[in-house]
């Protein structure tokens, strides 16, 4: 499991945001932060409101603006879904 | 005979600029078309991932939630009409309201009282006309939903859900609306949006298992976020097919608004012509009996 890596995809309520392999997730629950590495067990969990950044495979860290939402973690695909997301400046669109 | 000719230069000339708005509608909704069945698409990732994590949640833990919990008995149900806002849309609103007529028969010939709830300012004149009473109408933009409006309706029906029947709540919803099938075929189409049924999308492969999730926080405070969110994406999922549909309808009216007028101008045309020669013709044989008066006197 260690050599994997995250399938991540972020979608928006009426458009797709997102999506690409990456290393690692930090998110924002309603709990407190949630850090996710290739390999985590299946998560369910409310997003809270704040920033959630993803480390790509290759290239710049991208930060991305949730408002409430939800995201869910199962075999290394991390889909997160937000009411409303915006991807932070000093990203360009990234591999779409 | 003159007045005659007039008569039909109004017609042609009226006809005329009719066909020239009938085809700017026809073009405004081709091309807006394209648009709404691009944010039908956009949407269903969000409303695939939402199915999908409902579907998990409500499949493994055996949670007693209000939303899923089916009432024992229903006697009071809310039915949400989605008609269009403007008309010259051809049958669109008119065979929604007759769908959701005859499951407002079928409600009550259940036994049901029924509470209605309105999109659309063709359904609300449907409603005011007869009389009727309706909980509340949502009007404006219906060829263009924006996902608040869905919250909005969302909100307001899972309230009524929540509230008990003593108090006035809903034991069930329904929605009537007009799916989009494809640019010739839309078909109104009743859905039950709660209690819930999940509905399972591709199931059948195997390797595609919903995982066991652990959840932060507890299960029920998931669900209770999760169960609005996929209510609205249901209801937003269906306002965008309406509004595809809606604008698929009004092109295709408008096309034959179009062609029959493109007919009306030939016909109009045909009897000016007969009635310009008829009076030619009535003139010279006046001129001609006139000349005969006068040379035999």
């Amino acid at each position: 499991m260690a050599s994997a890596e995250l399938e991540v995809e972020i979608v928006a309520a009426d458009h797709f945001v997102w999506s690409g392999p990456a290393t690692m997730v930090k998110a924002r629950t309603s709990e407190g932060e949630i850090g996710i590495l290739p390999g985590h067990s299946p998560v369910l969990a409310l997003l809270g409101e704040g920033e959630l950044a993803i480390q790509p495979v290759s290239g710049e860290r991208i930060v991305v603006a949730v408002d409430s939402g939800f995201f869910s973690v199962d075999s290394n695909r991390v889909v997160i879904v937000a009411d409303n997301a915006t991807i932070g400046d000093s990203v360009s669109a990234g591999n779409r | 005979m003159g007045a005659q000719i007039r008569v039909y230069r109004q017609k042609i000339s009226s006809t005329t600029s009719m066909r020239k708005i009938f085809k700017a509608m026809e073009l405004i909704a081709t091309s807006r078309i394209g648009k709404a069945r691009t944010r039908v698409a956009a949407s269903l990732p969000y409303a695939n991932a939402i199915t999908r994590a409902v579907s998990a949640v409500a499949s493994q833990s055996e949670i007693d939630h209000p939303l899923t919990t089916e009432h024992t008995e229903v006697r009071r149900a809310a039915v949400l009409i989605m008609t269009s806002d403007r008309g010259l849309a051809g049958s669109y609103s008119a065979s929604v309201l007759k769908q959701a007529e005859s499951l407002l028969e079928m409600l009550r010939s259940e036994g049901k009282e029924v509470k209605s709830f309105l999109v659309g300012r063709k359904a609300q004149a449907y409603f005011d006309f007869r009389n009727r009473s309706y909980e509340k109408a949502w009007t404006g933009g219906t060829d263009a939903p924006e996902f608040a409006t869905a919250r909005e309706i969302g909100t307001a029906l899972v309230d009524e859900f929540i509230t008990g029947y003593e108090d006035g709540g809903v034991d069930e919803i329904h929605v009537v609306y007009m799916r989009f099938r494809s640019m010739v075929t839309q078909e109104p189409t009743v859905i039950r949006l709660l209690p819930l049924e999940v509905v399972e999308e591709e199931t059948s492969n195997t390797s595609d298992l919903l995982p066991l999730y652990e959840y932060e926080p507890e299960p029920e405070r998931v669900l209770d976020a999760l169960l609005p969110r996929y209510i609205e994406s249901r209801i937003f999922a269906a306002l965008l097919q309406a509004a595809a549909s809606e604008l698929a309808a009004r092109q295709r009216a408008m096309k034959s608004a179009g062609d029959n007028a493109t007919e009306l101008i030939k016909k109009y045309t045909r009897l000016r012509n007969t009635a310009r020669q008829a009076e030619i013709t009535q003139e010279l044989s006046e001129i001609v009996a006139g000349a005969d008066a006068l040379s035999a006197s």
